[in-house]
């Protein structure tokens, strides 16, 4: 354990001299702010709190952005050191690769989930201030987009890391990373509506859809925080899809949480194995 | 006579087709300071993650302080061997301090100790800079005390003193006796010849990852039969011919003042005696053995002959 606690010392340290803490928070500061002050401006009289629609505007943010700040952490994070030839002389000392994936796994999280509880809080904040108090929920579903937010972003510094440990070569895992980021937040989704219409509800079914929405993270994502309130899923136009897909918070967050412990250990085992 | 620090037996190591090190025996002991020298790409650095256990052989076993890297009880090993990779790179935000900490502590050493090694390789001042300040020479004094955390009985170095100037490497060498006379095992890699003459009680060498030489360096001068230099300066208008008895020595002629005499290590003084007794009129003697390069050369030709 002592190992891995020291190697959580020095990654969130490094992070933090690095300044990677500090552009991460204040890009996520700076665009929540935004969203949210731009973003409440129109809500008026509608009956939903402007905090409603911070939640809806910053996860459609997350989406985006989470998992290319996660990848871009994570790509460098074996390839990098065994390219500067650090990860050697790591190696000959009595640490394990497991001891060191986990230390850095915890480390990175550690820094993303800063960032984003200061960055998205910030948002918070602003507008509790701005327009008093929220209806009820509001803050419940806010809470659960941050601590969401952080899980998203595991999920894809797990994946950068199997990126990392089999390609050991930071470029290639940078290129690989982006790849992974379009994939998953761009292409997939596209690819899944074209799929829907061209099937016109023939063969897949709802269980079929769950299955395929269940296969990418970030879609995990925006079922938890679009659909999970009603008021939230009503304002986001993911009140049809969330009462096709019949899926409970917890199914999804037990989802989520999977499509962390999986890459990791894939990336353990690979690591483990891996000659260098 | 204790048991060897470190043993391997008829080990390989194969990458693909390519075969890093083939068939290799070697034996290191207490307090023995071995220089392992061989081109690029002879296997000195498979040969040394080998030993630190961050790659497995494809044949035969590896034995370090007793325990093949294999196994789980290679943790306790790895406390007590020092390590300096080839062109050492640390986190450049960090500053020397914090890195001989991070370190220190996961080899379970107080860090309390580590001002004294930073003052040790010379440092000290230097040691609250981050690393990104520092010249490749203070770089590699760093490595050299991160190795030394917990004054380790093996010790690895892996080139350690590319890039360094003369004097960093005199101090670099000083320490590293300095704990080969404490009893620790010291492995020192290098392409350099020239410079781990005085460094090495022992020279392992190696080509395309085979031993092809072990011993002492007035061993392996003896092996070469590569000839001992004597070159004489003569005052200017005196021609010299010494009458050599055949097959002592060869003579030739520089220029018009020096002239060379190459004669076999054994057969020396007996050229130098009849020098002496020949009365010419010496202006200047230099006495060369052939340097380990030299040596190393001329083993390399004849395997290659064979």
């Amino acid at each position: 354990m002592r190992p891995v606690l020291i190697m959580v010392g020095r990654e969130f340290r490094d992070g933090l001299r690095n300044r990677r803490v500090v552009g991460t928070t204040l890009l996520m500061a700076a665009l929540s702010l935004t969203l949210a002050l731009l973003g409440s401006a129109p809500t008026g009289t509608v009956g939903t709190s402007a905090l409603s629609v911070t939640v809806v505007s910053l996860s459609s943010l997350t989406i985006f952005l989470v998992p290319l700040i996660a990848l871009l952490i994570s790509y460098d994070a074996i390839a990098g050191e065994v390219d500067r030839g650090t990860m050697l002389l790591l190696l000959s000392y009595p640490v394990t690769r497991w001891q060191i994936l986990t230390g850095k796994f915890i480390g990175h999280v550690c820094i993303l989930t800063l960032a984003t509880i200061l960055g998205y809080g910030a948002a918070g904040v602003a507008v509790s201030f701005a327009n008093g108090v929220a209806e009820q929920g509001a803050a419940a579903s806010f809470a659960v987009m941050i601590g969401s937010s952080v899980l998203l972003g595991a999920a894809f510094i797990a994946l950068g890391y199997v990126v990392s440990v089999l390609v050991l070569d930071p470029r290639t895992a940078g290129g690989i990373a982006i790849g992974l980021w379009l994939f998953f937040v761009v292409l997939y989704d596209m690819a899944l509506l074209g799929l829907l219409i061209a099937d016109q509800g023939k063969n897949i079914t709802t269980g079929v859809l769950s299955v395929m929405l269940l296969a990418n993270p970030a879609d995990i994502y925006r079922l938890l925080n679009l659909t999970g309130f009603s008021n939230i899923s009503t304002l986001s136009g993911m009140a049809g899809l969330s009462a096709q897909v019949m899926l409970s918070g917890t199914a999804l967050v037990g989802a989520l949480v999977a499509w962390i412990v999986v890459p990791l250990s894939a990336a353990g085992l690979i690591f483990a194995r891996r000659q260098m | 006579m204790t048991s060897p620090s470190v043993r391997l037996v008829g080990v390989s190591k194969h990458y693909g087709t390519l075969h890093a090190v083939a068939g290799l025996d070697l034996e290191l002991h207490q307090a023995e300071r071995v220089a392992l020298v061989g081109h690029n790409g002879a296997g000195k650095s498979t040969l040394i993650k080998l030993m630190l256990g961050v790659i497995r052989p494809t044949e035969g076993h590896v034995e370090v302080l007793g325990v093949d890297p294999a196994h789980h009880a290679f943790a306790a090993v790895r406390m007590s061997m020092g390590f300096l990779p080839e062109n050492v790179v640390f986190p450049p935000s960090m500053t020397g301090a914090e890195v001989l900490s991070f370190y220190a502590r996961l080899k379970r050493q107080p860090v309390s100790r580590n001002r004294a090694l930073l003052e040790r390789v010379g440092i000290a001042a230097a040691a609250s800079r981050p690393v990104r300040t520092y010249s490749k020479g203070m770089r590699q004094r760093l490595g050299l005390a991160q190795a030394l955390i917990g004054e380790p009985r093996v010790l690895l170095l892996d080139e350690p003193t590319t890039g360094l100037d003369p004097a960093s490497r005199q101090s670099f060498y000083e320490i590293v006796a300095e704990f080969g006379q404490k009893g620790t095992t010291v492995l020192l890699s290098s392409h350099v010849l020239a410079e781990i003459e005085h460094q090495a009680d022992r020279v392992v060498m190696l080509d395309h990852g085979r031993k092809v030489a072990d011993g002492t360096l007035s061993d392996l001068r003896r092996l070469s039969g590569f000839p001992t230099c004597i070159r004489i300066g003569l005052p200017s208008g005196v021609r010299f011919h010494p009458e050599l008895p055949a097959g002592m020595a060869e003579c030739r002629d520089l220029d018009e003042r020096t002239m060379e005499i190459r004669c076999s290590d054994a057969s020396k003084l007996d050229v130098l005696r009849y020098l002496l007794d020949a009365a010419v009129p010496l202006a200047d003697i230099e006495i060369a053995p052939p340097s380990l390069d030299d040596i190393y050369v001329d083993i390399l030709r004849r395997m290659a002959a064979e």
